[in-house]
């Protein structure tokens, strides 16, 4: 699908001016041998707190994930990387069951969370959500006041007894999103009324006034210019003392700078997992190699 | 370099054919505006042209002797046999005496409004001491006589072929030379209900006759549209019910609004053993007109709540409820009131299914409760449109004109809605 003979074949010269490293493609693994479901690297963590063992995601008759079993450790931030439509950010709304909002999609596997398993009959969603937080792709403040935006999570969750408690989280969540000197003065303004790079920050802000104990994160700076991205990144390092973190990312150089491990998915399999530096310096499969230097993708 | 050049000019040449393609279109959507904007200001200009006298009255003034002989012979005033007509007829055969004969004080009578005789009636209840006097009073003409006055009767035409004689037309003539003659604006258009007489009758009843239906429409239509739109849009499963549903309701916008007053006979009066002509029926009729309306305006209001804020909040631990009620609802709320004025108007202008529920009766008193029989506005309409009187065709014209400009208020109170509540993002 994503190696195309026919385009290859046409535009052979292209190829050759732009990738002077390109392996003839007879060279390249066969992705029917190669693309054997067994996932490469370690996928085990040191500390391990949420644990995917294989999973699969249908979305009615197709397989959008096929057994995929990986380890997220404590305060550690894990980048899934790969190709559009590999089932990175599938994964990724498995691990908040946000997938239970697609009426066709189907979820097997175990996923646990502390030991426990999230899919299991008793767990609230909602409950569920509080401890695994999310940001998404475009920043998405609701069309409120930025203190309201901050203020939902605690106020749905009762976390606050009182307005000075609320303000309290209010202002730390800020604090710790790195926004609170661009918009104490104007807390009563409209969150939409922020750039996009304040308005993802105050997203973060949003996601850890609940205090969640993992936040995923799916492509949080794909709309973001390079120095709202490097304010998010910075942002990262600091918040995955408290917290861990797993991110979706296109981005192989975001990947290398904040995370600790890297998982590569491809077709909707886990194909390798490893330490960051090894993924970039030495990856074991063929294909990671392939993705990582530029050749698909 | 070749290529690029004779690519110029081959789109170069394809440009004239473009701009004459794009002249033609433009043309042809303008015309089509001009002449939708033509119909619409030619119907508005013959509705003003039609209705607007019919804000008008023409009054006489008479000396009213209140004789104690005639109505209160005993010395006691009994209002149901008294003959106060007997008090207007002495007073127009003392104001122009040259009536003699029966034929002729006949039509000397017929100048005068029947309800020359109410009016009387109704001042001496209000001031019983003034039994023994002689009033002046300005009475309302009978509706030909208004007709001569405001030119709608020509009176250059044969006396045959007009409903007023020479005799009237003389009579008129000397009342208004006497200064006893002059049109002021019609209240009794506005304050009484449905008469025989067009210079009596008014568009009160049917008036608050549409309020109450409406009134009923929007308290049932509005919160159960929404609610169902909610529970398809938020919460019900897609599956072959809910697409058999949603066909269904697409269905039953389209279907024809007498077919809803079958139904409401059949079942609130039949059935149900609900009062026939009453509002309450014909708002229930009404909401079950209006409910597709505003089921499919709130489902497209819900729709096109982004699914990225249902998401950042079901991400932070929103429960669905909490989702719907916290931000989905604020959020297509404009959308919802508007599909809810514009599903009123349309209620407020229907009339085939109120006949079938007995609306059209023939209603005089302004109803006081949701069971008193009424009517409603437009259903008052086709009745004065029905009727022979000359005086009535420009108060079907007033009543339209009463309509219209309701629909109007409705449709810019739904602009206004959306204006204030619509939010950015």
């Amino acid at each position: 699908m994503v190696i195309s003979t026919g385009m290859n074949a046409v535009n052979d010269d292209i190829v050759d001016i732009n990738t002077p490293q390109a392996v003839p493609l007879a060279n390249l693994p066969k992705r029917q041998t190669e693309l054997t479901g067994n996932t490469v690297g370690n996928t085990h963590s040191d500390n391990p707190f949420m644990v995917a063992e294989d999973v699969n995601v249908y979305y009615g008759d197709n397989h959008a994930i096929q057994h995929v079993s990986l380890e997220i450790g404590k305060k550690e931030v894990i980048a899934l990387i790969g190709p559009s439509g590999c089932g990175k950010s599938t994964f990724l709304r498995c691990l908040n069951r946000m997938n239970d909002t697609i009426e066709t999609a189907r979820v097997t596997g175990n996923i646990t969370l502390d030991g426990k398993d999230i899919y299991r009959k008793e767990q609230d969603p909602v409950a569920l959500r509080a401890r695994v937080g999310m940001v998404f792709q475009k920043p998405n403040p609701f069309p409120k006041s930025i203190y309201d935006n901050v203020a939902y999570g605690p106020r749905i969750h009762g976390l606050a007894a009182d307005r000075a408690e609320l303000d309290n989280i209010v202002h730390s969540s800020l604090e710790r999103a790195g926004l609170i000197n661009e918009v104490k003065d104007r807390l009563d303004e409209p969150g939409t009324s922020l750039s996009g790079g304040q308005q993802q920050r105050l997203c973060i802000a949003r996601t850890i006034a609940v205090n969640p104990e993992v936040i995923l994160m799916d492509e949080p700076c794909s709309a973001l210019d390079p120095i709202a991205t490097a304010r998010i990144e910075d942002l990262m390092d600091e918040l995955c003392e408290d917290y861990a973190i797993v991110i979706v990312t296109h981005s192989m150089q975001q990947a290398a700078r904040v995370s600790k491990r890297v998982a590569y998915f491809h077709l909707g399999l886990l194909v390798e997992v490893d330490e960051t530096d090894r993924i970039f310096t030495n990856p074991q499969h063929k294909l990671t190699e392939d993705y990582i230097t530029g050749r698909i993708g | 370099m070749n290529d690029n050049s004779t690519t110029r000019q081959k789109v170069e040449a394809g440009l004239p054919r473009r701009r004459r393609k794009e002249f033609a279109f433009k043309t042809l959507g303008m015309l089509a505006t001009a002449v939708g904007i033509l119909f619409l200001g030619v119907f508005f200009a013959s509705l003003v042209a039609d209705g607007w006298s019919a804000f008008k009255q023409t009054y006489l003034q008479l000396d009213i002797e209140l004789s104690e002989d005639v109505i209160a012979p005993g010395g006691e005033l009994d209002l149901a046999y008294a003959d106060f007509d007997g008090l207007v007829r002495s007073a127009l055969r003392k104001e122009l005496p040259d009536a003699s004969g029966r034929r002729d004080r006949r039509e000397l009578y017929r100048i005068v409004s029947v309800g020359a005789g109410y009016q009387v009636r109704d001042l001496l209840v209000a001031n019983p001491e003034l039994l023994g006097t002689t009033q002046t009073l300005w009475v309302p003409a009978s509706s030909n006589i208004d007709m001569l006055i405001k030119g709608n009767i020509d009176a250059d035409l044969e006396e045959a072929l007009r409903p007023v004689s020479d005799k009237q037309v003389a009579w008129v003539e000397s009342l208004r030379e006497a200064g006893r003659l002059k049109t002021r604006f019609n209240t009794a258009l506005f304050t009484n209900g449905d008469s025989r007489e067009p210079e009596l009758a008014g568009i009160k009843g049917a008036v608050m006759g549409s309020l109450y239906m409406l009134l009923v429409t929007m308290m049932l239509s509005f919160p159960i549209g929404v609610a169902a739109a909610i529970y398809l849009e938020e919460f019900a499963p897609r599956n072959r019910w809910s697409d058999l549903i949603e066909v269904n309701i697409n269905n039953l916008a389209a279907v024809p609004s007498i077919v809803f007053g079958l139904l409401g006979l059949a079942v609130f009066i039949n059935w149900a053993a609900l009062p026939r002509s009453a509002p309450l029926v014909g708002g229930l009729v009404l909401t079950l007109l209006t409910l597709p309306v505003i089921i499919i305006a709130s489902r497209a209001a819900i729709k096109s709540v982004p699914p990225s804020i249902r998401e950042a909040a079901l991400g932070l631990g929103a429960s669905q409820t909490q989702v719907v009620f916290h931000h989905v609802m604020p959020l297509a709320m404009p959308g919802m009131l508007t599909g809810a004025i514009i599903g009123m108007s349309r209620a407020l202008g229907e009339s085939a299914p109120l006949l079938m529920i007995g609306m059209i009766a023939f209603i005089v008193d302004v109803p006081g409760s949701l069971t008193d029989p009424a009517t409603a506005l437009p259903v008052q309409i086709f009745l004065w449109a029905d009727s022979p009187e000359r005086a009535f065709a420009e108060r079907t014209s007033a009543a339209i004109i009463v309509l219209l400009g309701f629909l109007l208020v409705m449709n810019l109170t739904a602009v206004i809605l959306r204006k204030r509540l619509e939010r950015k993002w």
